[in-house]
């Protein structure tokens, strides 16, 4: 577990002494404010036609504001996973400190496991920026918590076996460039494949569209935590990892 | 401290290590020598446990590199032949992560990164981000990275390399300076660095073990016979390089007479002899001659020649030559 630590600091560091962090951070928030700032904006503009007609509309601010913008995050997330997690291995792989981390007295397990943490707080930094918006609704309105905190552990979770993936892409190269660009295509395949339930019932449409990871954001996005959707995401992060750890295994008998 | 036994490493394609077998005592420099692509640093990466071997065994300290690797990662250091370092770190904090990577103690650890910094003599660049360190800093950054845990075992691959001279100094004063605590292999293709620094080598090429002796003995074994220079002049003319020859080759105990160099008026030979005592006969002969004894002295015997003798297909070469002139004579 100590070793898990020395590698999780070393990469954190390495994340926020780089403009990395700080670019994605800055992207983040910027495209996130956009969402909210559209979003708001038309469920005040649509609040405000009700009141000139003079009828009441339902209209709840966890549904209109904070479920849309949840759905919206995770899709950024999708674009921003690869940048994050490209470099991880593939770094390592060119500049060679890889022979370090195998040469020295810890096991793959706990780089791995070092590594994928630290990416997972990269974006966990990213998403505790969110708050700051939210807190706006909180103070100006009256929207209930506890969906907004399933939505975050949700989007955390689906990261988080993204992020997986992408450390597992990451080991399989020593180009960074490579690295990002396959796990961008292999998240954003994981996105498209639920397009087909769209016009497709069959069961191959069915199994397509399960295995899309935006499938099962949404009922977290509502604010339901279905332990169906939950180990989907968890078994995909083992699944990941498992892949990770294979690859490392295989680094060694194939270079 | 190490024993490696039949190690061998097979790609798809070829062999790089092929049934190497030799061992080092404790407290030992040893040479690891080979041309490039020889499999050295094949071996290396055997012995520090990066790379599984195919068939064989190797144990350093006594573990098995295979089946106790973590045993013996924590008893080596290890420098691959780029050091490696993360160029956004500072140098005193990326000893603190290797550091704190072996195992070291929080309360050890600031003492032995001192330590080390002072050892390698790189304190003054303590604070200074690595990927903006000289080549010969870099080079000592990786060696302090390597003895932070105070292993065993040191194992460098080509510590030397890409430095200029002075650096190539320093870094081998300082590999000789760790000796004493460390059991030491180091792998080169530059022979001086050998007979400079080694007690042992361990020569291999095209992944097979060639010789593995002490670095004295090798410089005799090739040696054989002993060779002498003998410079020959005369001060108007007269000494015609091949009637000197022929004098030569008639004193007593001398094998071999070669024309190894000819100016105007002095020339050089190559004399093997079997005995060590012909100098005085050979003196003796050539002033009696008339003509002048320039120079009378040893040829000294490289290991590159050793080096070359024991790769190369040059071994042939002199064997059947001297045959020759035995035969002759």
């Amino acid at each position: 577990m100590r070793n898990v630590w020395v590698i999780l600091r070393k990469e954190l560091r390495s994340y926020f002494v780089s403009p990395v962090a700080y670019l994605l951070l800055a992207m983040f928030a910027v495209i996130f404010g956009f969402f909210f700032w559209n979003i708001l904006g038309f469920f005040v503009f649509r609040g405000m036609e009700s009141q000139m007609r003079g009828q009441m509309m339902p209209m709840n601010i966890n549904e209109d504001v904070i479920r849309p913008l949840l759905s919206n995050v995770s899709v950024i997330g999708l674009f921003l996973i690869p940048m994050i997690t490209m470099r991880l291995f593939a770094e390592e792989k060119r500049t060679g400190t890889i022979e370090l981390l195998a040469t020295s007295p810890i096991s793959d397990v706990e780089v791995i496991l070092g590594k994928w943490l630290s990416s997972v707080i990269l974006y966990a930094s990213m998403l505790s920026l969110t708050a700051l918006n939210f807190l706006f609704l909180f103070k100006y309105g009256h929207p209930d918590w506890k969906p907004l905190l399933i939505g975050y552990l949700g989007l955390l979770l689906q990261a988080g076996a993204l992020l997986a993936i992408g450390t597992f892409i990451s080991t399989l190269t020593k180009n960074q460039i490579i690295a990002g660009a396959a796990t961008f295509g292999v998240c954003l395949l994981l996105w498209v494949l639920e397009w087909v339930s769209g016009y497709e019932t069959a069961t191959w449409a069915r199994v397509m569209s399960y295995m899309s990871v935006i499938t099962h954001f949404e009922s977290f996005s509502k604010g339901l935590l279905d332990s169906k959707d939950a180990i989907f995401y968890v078994t995909l992060i083992f699944f990941g990892l498992f892949l990770t750890a294979r690859s490392m295994e295989s680094l060694r008998w194939r270079s | 401290m190490i024993t490696v036994t039949d190690l061998t490493k097979r790609y798809a394609r070829h062999t790089a290590v092929d049934h190497i077998s030799f061992e080092v005592h404790k407290g030992q420099i040893v040479g690891f020598l080979g041309p490039n692509g020889a499999g050295k640093t094949t071996t290396m990466r055997m012995l520090t446990c990066f790379l599984p071997p195919t068939s064989g065994t190797a144990t350093v300290a006594g573990f098995d590199v295979l089946e106790q690797s973590f045993e013996v990662k924590k008893r080596i250091g290890y420098l691959p032949e780029t050091p490696p370092l993360y160029p956004e770190m500072r140098t005193a904090e990326y000893l603190q992560f290797v550091g704190s990577l072996k195992g070291l103690a929080k309360a050890e650890l600031a003492k032995r990164v001192d330590y080390v910094c002072d050892r390698c003599a790189i304190t003054d660049v303590k604070d200074k981000l690595l990927g903006k360190l000289s080549k010969g800093y870099r080079q000592r950054v990786g060696l302090a990275q390597a003895i932070i845990h105070n292993p065993d075992v040191l194992i460098l691959d080509e510590p030397t390399s890409g430095l200029d001279p002075k650096q190539i100094n320093e870094t081998r004063e300082l590999i000789k300076s760790l000796a004493g605590d460390h059991t030491i292999i180091l792998s080169t293709h530059i022979l001086p660095e050998v007979e400079q620094t080694c007690e042992q080598v361990v020569i291999i090429n095209k992944g097979k073990l060639v010789a593995t002796d002490s670095v004295s003995n090798l410089q005799n074994r090739a040696r054989g016979a002993e060779s002498l220079l003998v410079e020959v002049g005369a001060r108007n003319g007269l000494a015609d390089p091949a009637k000197v020859q022929t004098r030569l080759e008639l004193v007593s105990g001398v094998s071999r007479v070669v024309l190894k160099n000819k100016r105007e008026n002095r020339s050089v030979f190559e004399v093997e002899s079997r005995k060590g005592l012909v100098r005085g006969d050979l003196a003796r002969a050539v002033v009696e001659a008339g003509w002048d004894l320039n120079e009378l002295r040893p040829a000294a015997v490289s290991l590159e020649e050793v080096f070359l003798q024991l790769t190369g297909d040059v071994t042939a070469a002199p064997a059947e030559e001297a045959a020759v002139t035995a035969g002759v004579k």
